[in-house]
C-alpha cells in the first residue's frame, strides 16, 4: 500500500476529499431530444433542429437510444437502474441556452447508486478500491458561444445545443490527485467499452466538474468548492492539487472555504473564482410538463444487459487466468476498449495459443513502433491479421526472432503482408545444412587461430562463431541448425 | 335561401358535397363577412387567398370525385398555433413579426383534412386572460350587446376570445380554440356558440404556442355539438412530435352522435354552488338540469371535495409551466429585440421582454417564477401538484355514482370591457368552474343554454371521464336540442 497523500501544511498534515461529476456525450446519432445530427466539428448552426433552437411550439421527443446508452453505462457501473425516472426542467438565462431552461434530471435519476473500481497505484493489483457512483443523469448541452467572430458581440453556435449528456456523479471517495486520475481513466475505458461515450476529451466529449474540500485526517467533511468544466485528466489532477493547496493556504491563514464555482485556468495553472454559493443562480427545477415519466421495461433492461460486451475488469481476469498472459500484459492489453480489440483480432487469426507470444509482441514491438512514429492502435499501419502473418512465420520457423523484427519495419515501411515480403526478398529462415556446412567451414578456414582456441578450451568463443556463421549467412540461418552443425564441425 | 355565412361545418360540407354551392363561394363570403366585421378585431391576420386555395383544391376533389371531410371548410385558426409563413404572434408583441417555417399538427390536420384557413385569430396574449384586453393587437369585441339600450362594447371572454367572436359574428362556420383553465369553454359560453375541450392528450400541441404544457389543449369551437364533432375528429390524432400526446385512434364521434342520454346518470357538484354568483346562472342551471331530466337521464348529487382549491391550485401550477415556457423569448432569434446601446446580454434580455410582454403575462411570469423558487417550492408548486391529485381523485369517485357532470361554464355573463381588468382576482374567478376540469384533464364541453334578464347568451358545462368525449357530445347535443337556443347578436359591425 501507499502511503495516504498528505498535503503538509505549516499546521500539521491535511486529507483532500474529491468528488468528480463527469459529463459525458452520450453516443448517438441524434440529439436528446431531437432529430438534429451530433457529429463533431460541423459548420456553426448546421445542426440544429427547430427544438433544438426553442422555436415556439416545438416540443422535446425523448431519444430511446439515449436512454439506453444511459442504462447500458449503469449497468456497466454495478448500479441501480430506475425503472421509474422523470426529466426535470433546470432553468437559467443565457446565450447558450435558448429554452431558457435545460432539461435534464434532478428528482429522478434514470441510474442510482453504482461503483467503479481503481488501482490507487496502477502496477499493484493489491491496490484496488472502490469508488462510489451517486448516479447517472441524462440532460441536455448547451449551445457554444463564439467571442471573436465580432467586435463588439458574441456569435452562438447551437450545433451541441441538447445534445445528449451522462453526468456521472461520484461519491467523495477520492483521496489524492492520483486516485482521481485513476477514476477518470478507468471510467473513461468503461464507457469506450459500453460504447456510450468516446470519451475523447480534447473534444469536450467528456469532462469533470471538480469537487474538493480538505481537513485534518478523518475529521469531518470540510466546505467544498466545485471547479467546472475541466477537459483533461491532466488538468483534473493539477486542479485538485492546486485547490487543495490554495483551500490549505486560506484556512491556515485564518480564512474559511467559501462553497462557490471555480474555474480552471490552464495557462496559469490555477483555479479562480467565478461566483459563490450567494451569487449562485436560483434555477427553479421542476418536472418538465412536456416529457411523460421514463419507465423502462423488463424486456428493455434485458435487452441492455445483453448488449453490453465483457468490461476490462473481467477481460483483464481473463487475460491472465484463461490466455495465461503476465499481470503487465493483461492490464496494458486491456486498458483502452481499442487495444483490446485489435488484439482480439490478433488472437481471432492466430488462436488462443498462441496468446503470450502475441500479448508480447503487441506490448514490446507494436507498441514501440506506434510510439516511434508518433501513431495510435487505431492508426496502425499493420492490421492485426498482418501481424498475425507475421507471427505465425515466427511460430513455423520461417523467421528468425532478428528477421521477424526485420520483416516488421518491411511491413511498418510498406504497408505489406510479412508473407509477400518474406517471399519477394527472400528473407526466409534457412535450415538448409549443405549451405551452413560450407558457411561454418569458410569462417572456420579464416579463423584457425581461434578454433586452436576453443580447442584448448575457451568456450566462451563458441558464441564468436555463431554470430559470423550467422553474418555469413546473412542472418537468414536458422540458429538451432547453426549451433548443432557448429558444434558438430568443433568436435 | 340563407346566405352561405348562416351555415354550419356540417352544412358546409354537405353543400359543397352535393354540389348546392361551390366551395369558393363559401370562402368568398367568409372572407367578405371577415372584411365586414373587422370592427370586432376578431382577426389578427387575413388570409383569404388560404382559404380560397383550399376552396379550390375542394372543388376541384369534388369534380374528381375525391372530397375529404372537410372540404371546402374555410376556419378560423387561433394565433396560439402556428401556422407556415403566415404571422403568428400568440397575441403577444414579443412575437412581432414571427412567421414560423412550420405549421402546427392541429392545424396541419385540419388542412390536410381539406380546410382553408380565413385568418389568425386574436387572443388573449399567450392565452392568459378571460377577456381578450390582455391582447398585444387590442381586444376583441364581442358580436353581442347588452338589451339595456347601452352600447356598452363587451368581451367575448378569452382566451379563445377572437375566435368565440368569429363564430358568434358569422364570420368563420368553426374555429380552433385553446383551453388551459377555460380559454375554449368561457368564451363559448360568452357569446352562445359551443366549444368542446378534449381530454389531455387528444390533440397534439406540437407547433402550439405554449401557455401550461401539462394543461394546454386545443379543441374546436362551433355553432354545434355536431360541427365540434366534426372539427375535434380532424383536429385530434397521436403525434409522435408529442411525448404527451395519447397513441389512441380517433373515434368517429360524428357518426355515432346520439342525443339519447336515457340512462345516463348525470351529477351536479354541489361544491359548484358558490355564494356571489349571480341568480341568473342558478336559473340557468335548474334549467339545464331540468332538460336532461326531460330527456331521460337520471339526476344525481355528487360531491367534488376539493373544488375550492381548484382555483388557487390552477394559478400556481399555470403560472409555474408558463414562467419557464415565456424564458425562450429572450430577443435572440426571432421576434422582437431591444438591444439597449452598449449593453450586454442581460440588458437584452430585460429590454426585451419589458417592451414584448404585457403586464398580465409579466404578472404570471413572476408569480410562476416565485412558487418555483427555492425554499417556496413545497409550499406552492409541489403542493398545488398534490392537490391537483386529489381534484383529479375527485373527479374518480365521482364517477362511481354518475356519468357526466352538469354544471355553469361561467359565473356570470359576457361582461364589458375594462370591467373587471384592474382586478386580477375578480378575472381569475372567471375560471371557477372551468379549471377543475383542466386541472384533471377532462373533457368538457359548454353549449349554449339561454339569454339572461340583459339578453347575453349563458353556457352550460358537461363534463365527462377522461376519452369519453362521445359521452360529453352526446349530452350536448341533448342540452342543445331541448334548449332551442337560436338567439344570435344584431349584426352592427
Amino acid at each position: 500500500m501507499n502511503a495516504p497523500y498528505r498535503i503538509q501544511g505549516a499546521t500539521g498534515e491535511w486529507e483532500v476529499v474529491i468528488g468528480l461529476e463527469v459529463h459525458a456525450q452520450v453516443t448517438s446519432r441524434t440529439k436528446l431530444f431531437s432529430g438534429a445530427s451530433t457529429e463533431f466539428g460541423a459548420e456553426p448552426n448546421t445542426q440544429v433542429s427547430l427544438v433544438d433552437a426553442a422555436m415556439p411550439g416545438m416540443l422535446p421527443v425523448p431519444n430511446v437510444e439515449c436512454l439506453r446508452q444511459a442504462v447500458r453505462t449503469g449497468m456497466a457501473l454495478e448500479a441501480r437502474i430506475n425503472p421509474w425516472s422523470r426529466f426535470d426542467r433546470k432553468n437559467y438565462f443565457y446565450a447558450d441556452l435558448p429554452q431558457g431552461y435545460q432539461i435534464s434530471q434532478l428528482y429522478h435519476p434514470i441510474v442510482g447508486e453504482g461503483e467503479v473500481e481503481i488501482l490507487t497505484d496502477e502496477k499493484d493489483e493489491g491496490s484496488a478500491k472502490r469508488i462510489g457512483i451517486e448516479r447517472i443523469h441524462l440532460e441536455q448541452d448547451a449551445g457554444k458561444l463564439m467571442h471573436d467572430q465580432h467586435p463588439s458581440m458574441s456569435y452562438v453556435d447551437l450545433n451541441r445545443s441538447g445534445v445528449a449528456l451522462m453526468e456521472i456523479v461520484s461519491k467523495p471517495d477520492m483521496r489524492s490527485p492520483e486516485e482521481a486520475g485513476a477514476y477518470i481513466r478507468k471510467l473513461r475505458s468503461i464507457l469506450r467499452y459500453v460504447g456510450s461515450c468516446d470519451g475523447n476529451m480534447e473534444q469536450g466529449s467528456m469532462r469533470a466538474d471538480v469537487n474538493v474540500s480538505v481537513r485534518r485526517p478523518g475529521a469531518q467533511f470540510g466546505t467544498r468548492t466545485e471547479t467546472k468544466n475541466v477537459n483533461s485528466v491532466r488538468f483534473i489532477m493539477a486542479a485538485i492539487e492546486h485547490e487543495a493547496n490554495r483551500q490549505v493556504d486560506v484556512i491556515e491563514g485564518g480564512g474559511t472555504i467559501v462553497q462557490e464555482t471555480r474555474l480552471w485556468d490552464p495557462d496559469r495553472a490555477e483555479t479562480r473564482s467565478l461566483r459563490s454559493k450567494e451569487e449562485a443562480h436560483d434555477y427553479r427545477y421542476f418536472p418538465d410538463p412536456d416529457l411523460l415519466p421514463v419507465e423502462l421495461s423488463d424486456d428493455f433492461l434485458a435487452e441492455c444487459r445483453a448488449s453490453l460486451p465483457e468490461l476490462p475488469d473481467a477481460k483483464r481476469r481473463r487475460y491472465e487466468t484463461v490466455l495465461g498472459l503476465t499481470p503487465y500484459n493483461a492490464a496494458v492489453l486491456t486498458a483502452d476498449v481499442t487495444t483490446a480489440r485489435w488484439f482480439e483480432e490478433l488472437l481471432a487469426a492466430l488462436g488462443d495459443s498462441h496468446a503470450q507470444r502475441a500479448s508480447n509482441w503487441v506490448t514490446g514491438d507494436l507498441f514501440g513502433a506506434l510510439n516511434r512514429l508518433g501513431r495510435t492502435i487505431e492508426d496502425s499501419p499493420v492490421s492485426p491479421a498482418q501481424a498475425a502473418g507475421l507471427l505465425r512465420l515466427t511460430a513455423d520457423g520461417t523467421l528468425s526472432g532478428t528477421l521477424a523484427k526485420q520483416v516488421f519495419e518491411l511491413m511498418l515501411e510498406t504497408g505489406d503482408d510479412a508473407e509477400k515480403i518474406v517471399e519477394e526478398r527472400g528473407l526466409r529462415q534457412t535450415s538448409d545444412t549443405g549451405a551452413i556446412d560450407k558457411a561454418i567451414a569458410e569462417v572456420l578456414a579464416a579463423n584457425s587461430d581461434k578454433v586452436a582456441e576453443y580447442r584448448g578450451g575457451k568456450d566462451k568463443l563458441f558464441g564468436f562463431f555463431v554470430g559470423q556463421v550467422m553474418k555469413a549467412m546473412q542472418g537468414k540461418a536458422n540458429p538451432a541448425v547453426v549451433n548443432e552443425l557448429l558444434k558438430k564441425a568443433l568436435g | 335561401m340563407t346566405g352561405l355565412t348562416d351555415l354550419g361545418i356540417a352544412a358546409i360540407r354537405d353543400g359543397v358535397r352535393s354540389g348546392d354551392f361551390s366551395a369558393r363561394e363559401v370562402a368568398q363570403a367568409f372572407s367578405a363577412a371577415v372584411e365586414k366585421g373587422r370592427a370586432l378585431n376578431a382577426f389578427t391576420v387575413e388570409t383569404p387567398d388560404h382559404a380560397l386555395a383550399a376552396a379550390d383544391a375542394a372543388d376541384a376533389a369534388r369534380a374528381a370525385g375525391a372530397l375529404k371531410p372537410l372540404s371546402g371548410v374555410p376556419l378560423g385558426i387561433k394565433d396560439l398555433f402556428a401556422t407556415r409563413d403566415v404571422r403568428t404572434t400568440a397575441g403577444s408583441r414579443i412575437l412581432e413579426g414571427f412567421e414560423p417555417p412550420y405549421e402546427s399538427t392541429v392545424s396541419g390536420n385540419l388542412f390536410a383534412a381539406g380546410a382553408g384557413m380565413l385568418g389568425k385569430l386574436n387572443m388573449d396574449e399567450f392565452a392568459m386572460g378571460s377577456s381578450n384586453e390582455t391582447s398585444a393587437w387590442g381586444p376583441v369585441l364581442s358580436p353581442w350587446r347588452r338589451s339595456d339600450g347601452g352600447n356598452a362594447p363587451l368581451t367575448p371572454g378569452g382566451s379563445s376570445g377572437g375566435s368565440a367572436s368569429a363564430v358568434a359574428a358569422r364570420l368563420a362556420p368553426g374555429v380552433t380554440g385553446t383551453d388551459t383553465g377555460g380559454s375554449i369553454r368561457q368564451p363559448a359560453a360568452f357569446v352562445g356558440i359551443t366549444g368542446i375541450k378534449p381530454t389531455y392528450g387528444r390533440c397534439s400541441r406540437w407547433g402550439m404556442v405554449a401557455f401550461a404544457s401539462s394543461l394546454d389543449q386545443a379543441g374546436p369551437m362551433a355553432r354545434d355539438v355536431r360541427d365540434c364533432a366534426i372539427l375535434l375528429e380532424a383536429m385530434a390524432g397521436f403525434d409522435p412530435k408529442d411525448s404527451t400526446s395519447l397513441d389512441l385512434p380517433v373515434p368517429r364521434w360524428e357518426a355515432s352522435l346520439s342525443a339519447d342520454v336515457r340512462g345516463k346518470r348525470i351529477g351536479i357538484p354541489r361544491e359548484y354552488r358558490i355564494d356571489g354568483v349571480p341568480a341568473e346562472i342558478d336559473e340557468v342551471w335548474e334549467k339545464g338540469i331540468a332538460l336532461m331530466r326531460d330527456a331521460g337521464a337520471e339526476i344525481v348529487d355528487v360531491s367534488l371535495p376539493h373544488t375550492r382549491y381548484a382555483l388557487p391550485t390552477y394559478y400556481i401550477i399555470a403560472p409555474a409551466e408558463a414562467s419557464s415556457n415565456l424564458a425562450r423569448y429572450d430577443g435572440v432569434r426571432y421576434g422582437l429585440r431591444r438591444a439597449p446601446p452598449n449593453g450586454n446580454l442581460t440588458d437584452m434580455y430585460e429590454a426585451t421582454r419589458a417592451a414584448g410582454f404585457g403586464a398580465e403575462v409579466k404578472r404570471r411570469i413572476m408569480i410562476g417564477t416565485y412558487v418555483l423558487s427555492a425554499g417556496f417550492y413545497d409550499a406552492y408548486f409541489n403542493r398545488a401538484q398534490k392537490v391537483r391529485a386529489l381534484i383529479a381523485r375527485d373527479f374518480e369517485r365521482a364517477w362511481e355514482t354518475c356519468d357526466l357532470l352538469l354544471t355553469p361554464t361561467a359565473p356570470s355573463a359576457a361582461f364589458a370591457l375594462g370591467e373587471k381588468s384592474n382586478d386580477p382576482i375578480a378575472m381569475y374567478l372567471n375560471d371557477v368552474f372551468a379549471v377543475p376540469a383542466s386541472l384533471a384533464g377532462l373533457p368538457a364541453i359548454s353549449v349554449p343554454a339561454g339569454l339572461n334578464a340583459e339578453g347575453l347568451p349563458l353556457g352550460l358545462q358537461l363534463v365527462g371521464r377522461a376519452l369519453d368525449e362521445q359521452s360529453v357530445l352526446d349530452a350536448g347535443l341533448a342540452l342543445e336540442e331541448r334548449a332551442g337556443f337560436a338567439a344570435r347578436p344584431e349584426a352592427w359591425w
